[in-house]
């Protein structure tokens, strides 16, 4: 059996024969830390937070990996990114190696390594994790991510231009996966981004102190160069429709991408006072309009001193910690179930509390109340209780009588999620769920045949990673309707 | 960027500016919007769609000198110069109906982005009345535009130098007594005026739709920023509108929710001013 194994793997297989095989008892029994700025110093400035391994880092959690038989952590990531593999490499230090690998499934392991719930995905399977703390999976990528970008590797090899038109719609996570891979296979691609920048959520949603703009430029950049056009300050479905993409533009299939970003609020009195906003609006003012920065940027913002977010998921997480960053003095986050039903990954939710953001777990808003002016001056607030599982089989949350109270606030942000996005609905004959969600075949294929669809705009807010995903595999299914892919 | 074919100034705060973007001209229809950014570091501001010529490929915007941007533009977009960025059409076109007798009022900010509706509407046929308003008769423009599709032009000024002494909504019931058979009031301005507007036609029962102006960032839906009350229900200004029921309208919110940054947009202002002052 070993000498089958040598034969299959070869050379770098011999190179670690040398070491002692791993088990659990052998490897390092802590999971390597990743080094984090501290709390105190991080809230007055928009840098990352966590720092990432440096070489030694790396290589000592690569040799926490067992390389198992059955490595029941590709199951649980959404692109089956063979991990096994790709650690090894980084073991028998083979940096490229381990890119390569990565970047057959994902096109931005910088990013999928940052933003990615790798603790509910990936490592939630991992063997290692049975007994001690699982391998930081998601660590190692992001360190090889951001090798690839600092010495500039990329995997496009020799393109063959085929002389198929594809347009994309929407420039987030899943038009850039789609992008890439039509590119990859010969195609002629052109983004349309309505905003002015490229990037989608990753760009006027996720803060710089997660996702740095850097790489997603890196990203973008990337595409630029493998002949991809990215048209911003394009509104598709009024500024041309799809059906005119098909008919007068040449297009050969078309990928819709346009995501979920509708902003929902929740229907109690005083939603429309100054002062409430969409975790949208307060995101995309400071994230893609610098508003942080007014008057020197021309984006107000008036951010108040005593803000309360409502809601407890990633978006919500962004919003309170970037108030802090802005100069609030206390942060409030209202969630009407408990810390263990929060959608937010468990480290966005570490990182709020360390920075002083003051969570109210069970409690749910019923009335904003306003000055004179028309600007919020207090919220009102229930506890609640959880109740009986309802549909999605979490608890209810149902309001305790006679527990209302009131808080002092001046700014109000809504991130109780998200719609889908109108606008194409409005404007091109795709088939829609009674939701204004785009319905697809299993190939991503909707209603206009050769007019593809995924991400948020299908499945409702989910993740980068799952929207990556979606527009690899339309792409897949772009290629076979093409005819350039069996 | 988008060139700056042609600029004409109204007033010593109203200009118009003619801006390449054959696509764009292509797309324009009736009660649309653009998003313009004026620089790299400007704000987004949304203007309409004032009218656009699919031969030349150019749209037209009036635009009035308020604040920071707008008078930043005033100084810089001459003839020859351009637009950082200008994305739409956005909003969803005015549903030019069929009716008989249409009533197009124009006040202040709102006499030009009403006249692609008066033009359409003349265009299919209906009798159309035009009811525009200045401060006085030197600030008057378009008046041959609007005579060329008005079957009557009812011009309103402040002061009375030129046609009837008064506001708009002193035109709107000259317009109503000359004309009791009038099927529907376009109206567009401030929304003050709009909404006196559709006070005027609530008790004749008029339908009278409105051209909202709500503060906005993206104009795609995604900020929630431009919500209005409408019929007691929350819609966006930028993907539900602009164009709504004026007496559905809760004009008083609008007002106040307008006012949201008026203390950063004087600061913007006043910095903006003294930098300039510093340069001349
Ligand atoms: C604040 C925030 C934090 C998040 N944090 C995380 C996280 O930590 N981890 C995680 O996995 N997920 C996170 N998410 C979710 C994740 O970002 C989304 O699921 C993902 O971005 C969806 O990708 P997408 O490509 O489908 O759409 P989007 O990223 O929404 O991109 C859609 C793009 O299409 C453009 N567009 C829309 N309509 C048109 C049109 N008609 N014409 C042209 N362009 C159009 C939009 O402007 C936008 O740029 C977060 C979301 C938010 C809002
Ligand atoms: C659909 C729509 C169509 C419009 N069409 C025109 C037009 O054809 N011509 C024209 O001159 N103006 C138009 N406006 C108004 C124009 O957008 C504002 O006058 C402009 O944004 C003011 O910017 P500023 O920096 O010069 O002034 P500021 O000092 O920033 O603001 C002055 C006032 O303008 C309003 N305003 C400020 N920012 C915005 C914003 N981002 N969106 C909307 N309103 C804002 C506020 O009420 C504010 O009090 C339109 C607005 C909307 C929503
Ligand atoms: S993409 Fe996400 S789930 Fe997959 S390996 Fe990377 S971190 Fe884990
Ligand atoms: S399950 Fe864990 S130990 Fe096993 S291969 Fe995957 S990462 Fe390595
Ligand atoms: S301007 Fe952002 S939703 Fe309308």
């Amino acid at each position: 059996m070993m000498k089958n194994w040598l034969w299959k793997t070869g050379r770098s297989a011999i190179k670690s024969m040398t070491k002692v095989k791993k088990t659990i008892q052998t490897i390092p029994q802590k999971r390597t830390p990743m080094q984090e700025q501290d709390p105190i110093a991080r809230v007055n400035n928009f840098d990352e937070v966590t720092f990432g391994y440096n070489l030694e880092d790396a290589v000592n959690e690569s040799s926490r990996c067992l390389d198992c038989k059955k490595p029941l952590c590709i199951s649980g990531c959404p692109i089956s990114i063979n991990i096994p593999g790709f650690i090894r490499q980084i073991y028998e230090g083979n940096f490229k190696g381990a890119y390569d690998i990565l970047s057959e499934a994902s096109i931005s392991p910088a990013i999928c390594g940052r933003v990615c719930r790798q603790e509910d995905q990936c490592e939630i399977g991992c063997t290692v994790g049975k007994k001690l703390e699982p391998v930081a999976i998601g660590h190692l990528e992001r360190w090889v991510g951001d090798m690839a970008i600092e010495k500039g590797w990329s995997n496009s090899p020799g393109i063959k231009p085929r002389g198929f038109k594809v347009g994309v719609i929407g420039s987030g996570p899943s038009g850039l996966a789609c992008a890439a891979d039509m590119a990859k296979a010969g195609c002629d691609v052109t983004i349309y981004e309505a905003l002015h920048l490229p990037g989608g959520v990753l760009r006027y949603g996720i803060p710089e102190f997660r996702l740095p703009d850097m790489l997603i430029d890196a990203e973008i950049n990337k595409l630029k160069k493998m002949g991809v056009k990215i048209c911003c300050d394009t509104l598709v479905g009024r500024l041309f429709t799809i059906e005119q993409m098909l008919d007068e533009m040449g297009f050969n299939t078309v990928f819709i991408a346009t995501g979920a970003g509708y902003p929902k609020f929740m229907g109690i009195p005083g939603e429309f006072l100054n002062g409430v906003l969409s975790a949208n609006e307060f995101l995309t003012r400071c994230n893609l309009m610098n508003a942080g920065e007014f008057p020197v940027a021309d984006t107000p913002l008036r951010l108040g001193k005593k803000v309360v977010v409502i809601g407890a998921g990633n978006t919500a997480m962004d919003a309170t910690r970037v108030a802090l960053r802005l100069g609030s003095e206390k942060v409030y986050c209202l969630y009407r179930r408990s810390r263990t039903e929060s959608p937010a990954r468990s480290e966005e939710i570490r990182h709020a509390e360390e920075e002083g953001v003051c969570f109210c777990w069970l409690t749910s808003p019923v009335e904003i109340i306003g000055d004179e002016k028309g600007s919020v001056c207090t919220i009102r607030c229930t506890m609640m209780k959880l109740g009986e599982l309802d549909g999605s089989g979490r608890s209810r949350p149902v309001p305790i009588s006679d527990s209302e109270y009131e808080l002092e606030v001046d700014t109000v942000i809504y991130a109780i999620g998200t719609n889908a996005n109108p606008i194409i609905g409005q404007t091109c004959g795709v088939k829609l769920n009674k939701w204004g969600y785009i319905e697809t075949d299993e190939t991503l294929q909707t209603s206009i045949p050769g007019v593809f669809a995924g991400g948020d705009i299908v499945t409702g807010a989910a993740t980068v990673i799952l929207a990556m995903a979606a527009g690899r595999k339309a792409a897949s299914g772009m290629k076979r309707y093409l005819g350039i892919q069996p | 960027m988008h060139k700056i074919v042609a600029r004409e100034d109204f007033s010593d705060v109203t200009y118009l500016l003619e801006v390449e973007h054959p696509m764009l001209a292509k797309a324009a229809k009736p009660g649309q919007f653009v998003i313009v950014r004026h620089n790299e570091q400007s704000e987004r501001i949304p203007l309409t769609i004032a009218d656009f010529d699919r031969q030349k490929g150019t749209i037209t915007l009036v635009i009035q000198a308020v604040g920071k941007t707008t008078r930043q533009m005033q100084k810089d977009c001459v003839a020859g110069s351009s637009l950082a960025g200008v994305v739409g059409p956005m909003g969803v076109p005015s549903h030019i109906g069929d009716v008989k007798k249409i009533v197009c009022v124009g006040g202040g900010l709102g006499v030009a982005p009403v006249f692609p509706q008066l033009r359409s509407y003349k265009e299919k046929g209906a009798y159309a009345i035009g009811i525009v308003g200045f401060r006085n008769k030197d600030l008057i423009f378009w008046e041959d535009r609007f005579r060329r599709y008005c079957d009557d032009l009812i011009i309103c000024t402040d002061d009375g130098s030129s046609g009837v002494k008064g506001m708009v909504t002193d035109g709107l019931r000259i317009a109503f007594e000359k004309h009791p058979d009038i099927d529907e009031v376009v109206a567009i301005g401030p929304p003050v005026m709009m909404k006196s507007c559709a006070e005027i036609t609530r008790p004749l029962k008029v339908k009278t739709m409105v051209s909202l102006n709500p503060i906005m960032v993206d104009g795609t839906g995604m900020c929630g920023g431009c919500r209005v009350r409408v019929g007691g229900e929350m819609r966006f200004g930028c993907t539900d509108g602009p164009d709504f029921d004026g007496h559905l309208v809760d004009f008083d919110e609008l007002m106040i929710r307008l006012g949201r940054f008026r203390d950063d947009e004087k600061l913007a202002l006043e910095n903006w001013s003294q930098c300039n002052k510093k340069h001349d």
